[in-house]
């Protein structure tokens, strides 16, 4: 069948099911991340602003790449941390443009007062918020579910099931945060961030233009509006839950066995359906995509089952919320009551399990596999920072190295066991000026340079303002490497912020971290430990992966040049 | 058509290379493709897999479920067996059998080298090797994806176009040092099946 290329565009554009079909071709392989970000381009986003977090890190990562941000018409940076990167977004929906910012969940408690706040104020342009959780904590610290942030705030919550509804969901998010002034989250997990499956992408549309706020007030939130602010975001719950029960991404699939039914959520609906291949599940199901939860479609689903088994990914928040406090309704399965775990990411066996489907569920593990865990790089500077911290505290007892989130937090493990906490970005100084305050003498916080610009700025300022006996290594390699190498903040900043927060300079030392410099550095660490008030050491050396990717392309360059 | 495939290796050994490789090839080809990555912490020289799900009909779940992989695909022996409960009762697993070791307490590789044989159906290829006659060690990969070829359920041209679209920004010479690694995995498992 020859079809004329026009006609045929023409005719998919008014069948976007047809187009579907047929665009297979230019079906395009995107990770569930990559996927929210060509929908933000192709939305018509005109400022992301994120700080990096695996698994959402990619999404920023895929938008800087786009040419749209070469050319300039879409603007997208790193920025210091999740909050001031939550506010740009906010200055972007201020005027009435397409803003967006992405974080990994932890990072969602960094954002969280601008993120609250964002839904008192409401949106202008349409403000979309990424959250992306790590259940089973693959690369994190907790497991925390950010559906539960998305309630606190009142706002809308979208959690897709696949990188297809994690692209369309994006350009029905801007849709509905303008059409109710109203930041919307997505919450993703790291299964659907990290896999990647064919996206088929729809029309773009172009960028707002510059428009501010229609009530002059709007972002003022003085009491006397943040009440009135308030009252409306309360007013406005009754048109999210109308929009749940009519949303495409909630869907009430009926089924004849109705002594169960099933209410799956995100990415949990695959595994059910997973284990039900070619076939229909037999019990009625709700694969819910969209909260506030479609409170007729629980009802039903409720009223019409015997019993009903929640699926969903991290917390058990639709389960408690159905079983209520005395849980004197019907039987609720889940997480609760032990039909899945309580923790960590669900499977298709999990699942099965949960319907007592028998499988063949595989040989047994192997006895020849030991464990390979992440270590530090071949010729790391932090390897070099480490012996020689380690070597100046020989002569105290242990237990007073505060660390942070980073590659140095390998510094854990052997051959190092060289730091004794790693908490949350930018711990390391303010828990080691607590305990140096009340009697840790001395007290060591480790910290990254990028995770020093992010959260730990602030507590150098509180450690020199009461003069705490701390001495802070900031390891600066110069990029934020754990994500992947992304831009720091910190950049040539380091002993400027410093100086600028009140460390006095002779107790700011440069290092080269490698192994000819060692008894030096030694030395310098151990003087400083002595000095009763604040000191600052840099050990400074580019981080090995960001020198090896410069070195590859630029030799990439000046081949392309040269042929 | 269904083929469920887990690659696993150690970061850095180019599992991602392998995965984008088939994923090209598959969609393609027009087959539905899921393929769930490992990234962040775990890349720092640990361990590192992916699942890999192929099939002419929409996948369900981003990984595989257990005991129903219908390969394992790893560049490295030991870790070709860390997922090795994954595998179907008759699935086969292809490795190399040159070993990276970055830890101290490395199993003996005999060990490992007996419990991969005592498995219904394996290839063990040494990959290093033959991407060393071939004039580049890092090819290693696209060996080990050769020889898992003849098992796939895919004519291998479609793979050696895969490769030129992944690699080809390279330049012809990597293009060519590829499918050569392809074909010399081909038809080292080809000729291991000959000779049971």
């Amino acid at each position: 069948m020859l079809i004329h290329e026009n006609s045929l565009a023409l005719y998919l554009s008014k069948s976007p099911n047809l187009s579907r079909i047929f665009s297979y071709m230019s079906k395009l392989p995107l990770l569930g991340d990559e996927a929210i970000a060509q929908a933000a381009i192709d939305a018509g986003l005109s400022g992301l602003f994120a700080y990096p977090g695996t698994p959402s890190t990619e999404i920023t990562e895929y938008v800087l790449r786009s040419k749209e941000v070469k050319e300039g018409k879409i603007i997208a940076s790193w920025t210091s941390n999740e909050k001031t990167a939550m506010e740009a977004a906010m200055g972007v929906s201020y005027i009435g443009k397409r803003g967006m910012t992405c974080m990994k969940h932890v990072g969602l408690n960094v954002a969280a007062d601008a993120f609250i706040n964002s839904a008192i104020t409401g949106a202008n342009g349409g403000l979309l918020v990424v959250s992306a959780d790590d259940p089973s904590m693959h690369s994190s610290q907790n497991e925390q579910d950010s559906r539960f942030f998305g309630n606190f705030a009142m706002i809308p919550i979208l959690e897709p099931s696949n990188q297809q509804e994690a692209y369309d969901m994006v350009h029905y998010a801007y849709e509905f945060s303008e059409k109710y002034e109203i930041p919307v989250l997505m919450r993703i997990t790291t299964r659907l961030a990290h896999s990647r499956a064919g996206v088929v992408r729809s029309e773009t549309r172009p960028q707002n233009k510059l428009r501010l706020p229609k009530t002059s007030n709007q972002f003022i939130l003085l009491p006397g509006n943040a009440r009135r602010r308030y009252k409306m975001l309360l007013g406005t719950q009754d048109s999210f839950i109308r929009e749940s029960e009519e949303s495409a991404f909630n869907k009430y699939f009926d089924s004849e066995d109705k002594k169960l039914g099933v209410i799956a959520c995100g990415i949990a609906y695959n595994y059910l359906i997973e284990n039900f291949p070619e076939q229909k599940v037999p019990h009625p199901v709700l694969k819910i995509g969209q909260y506030p939860l479609p409170r007729k479609l629980i009802e039903k689903i409720y009223k019409e089952c015997d019993e009903v088994l929640v699926l969903e990914e991290g917390y058990p928040l639709v389960e408690e919320s159905l079983r209520g406090f005395m849980n004197n309704g019907k039987t609720i399965h889940g997480r609760l009551d032990g039909t899945i775990p309580r923790d960590g990411e669900l499977n298709p066996g999990i699942v099965a399990k949960a319907f007592g489907i028998s499988f063949f569920e595989g040989r047994e593990p192997s006895g020849n596999v030991v464990g390979r865990p992440p270590s530090l790089c071949k010729g790391c500077p932090h390897i070099y920072s480490y012996n020689a911290l380690t070597e100046a505290l020989e002569k105290y007892a242990k237990g007073r190295v505060f660390s942070d989130i980073g590659c140095y937090t390998l510094g854990a493990l052997e051959p190092f066991t060289a730091i004794d906490t790693c908490v949350d970005m930018g711990a390391s100084i303010t828990m080691a000026k607590g305990a140096a305050d009340t009697g840790l003498v001395p007290a060591v916080a480790v910290i990254g340079d990028s995770t020093f610009t992010h959260s730990g700025m602030t507590g150098l300022l509180d450690a020199v303002i009461s003069k705490s006996p701390i001495t802070v290594m900031i390891l600066d390699n110069e990029t934020t490497a754990m994500t992947g190498g992304q831009n720091s903040n910190a950049h040539g900043k380091i002993e400027d912020i410093c100086t600028g927060l009140g460390v006095e300079e002779k107790h700011i030392h440069v290092l080269n971290p490698i192994q000819k410099h060692h008894d030096e550095n030694m030395a310098v660490i151990k003087k400083e430990l002595e000095y009763n008030g604040v000191s600052v050491v840099i050990p400074r050396r580019e981080c090995i992966q960001t020198l090896a990717a410069r070195i590859r392309a630029e030799k990439y360059k000046v081949k392309s040049a040269t042929q | 058509m269904k083929k469920d495939i887990i690659l696993a290796g150690v970061g850095g050994q180019g599992i991602l290379s392998i995965a984008a490789i088939i994923g090209t090839a598959a969609l393609g080809k027009g087959l539905y493709l899921k393929q769930a990555e490992v990234h962040g912490m775990s890349q720092r020289g640990g361990d590192v897999h992916s699942n890999l799900r192929l099939s002419d009909k929409p996948v369900a779940s981003d990984l595989i479920p257990g005991g129903q992989a219908d390969m394992i695909i790893a560049v490295e022996p030991m870790e070709s067996l860390r997922y090795v409960s994954m595998l179907a009762e008759n699935g086969w697993l292809i490795t190399n059998s040159t070993p990276h070791v970055n830890i101290k307490n490395y199993p003996e590789l005999d060990d490992i080298i007996k419990e991969i044989r005592s498995l219904p159906q394996h290839i063990i290829i040494d990959a290093d090797e033959i991407a060393k006659d071939l004039g580049n060690k890092r090819a290693a990969n696209m060996v080990i994806l050769g020889a898992a070829l003849p098992f796939i359920g895919m004519e291998t041209q479609i793979f050696h176009d895969a490769v030129r679209t992944i690699f080809g920004r390279k330049g012809e010479e990597i293009v060519k040092l590829n499918i050569d690694a392809l074909k010399a995995g081909y038809d080292f498992a080809v000729s291991a099946i000959g000779t049971g």
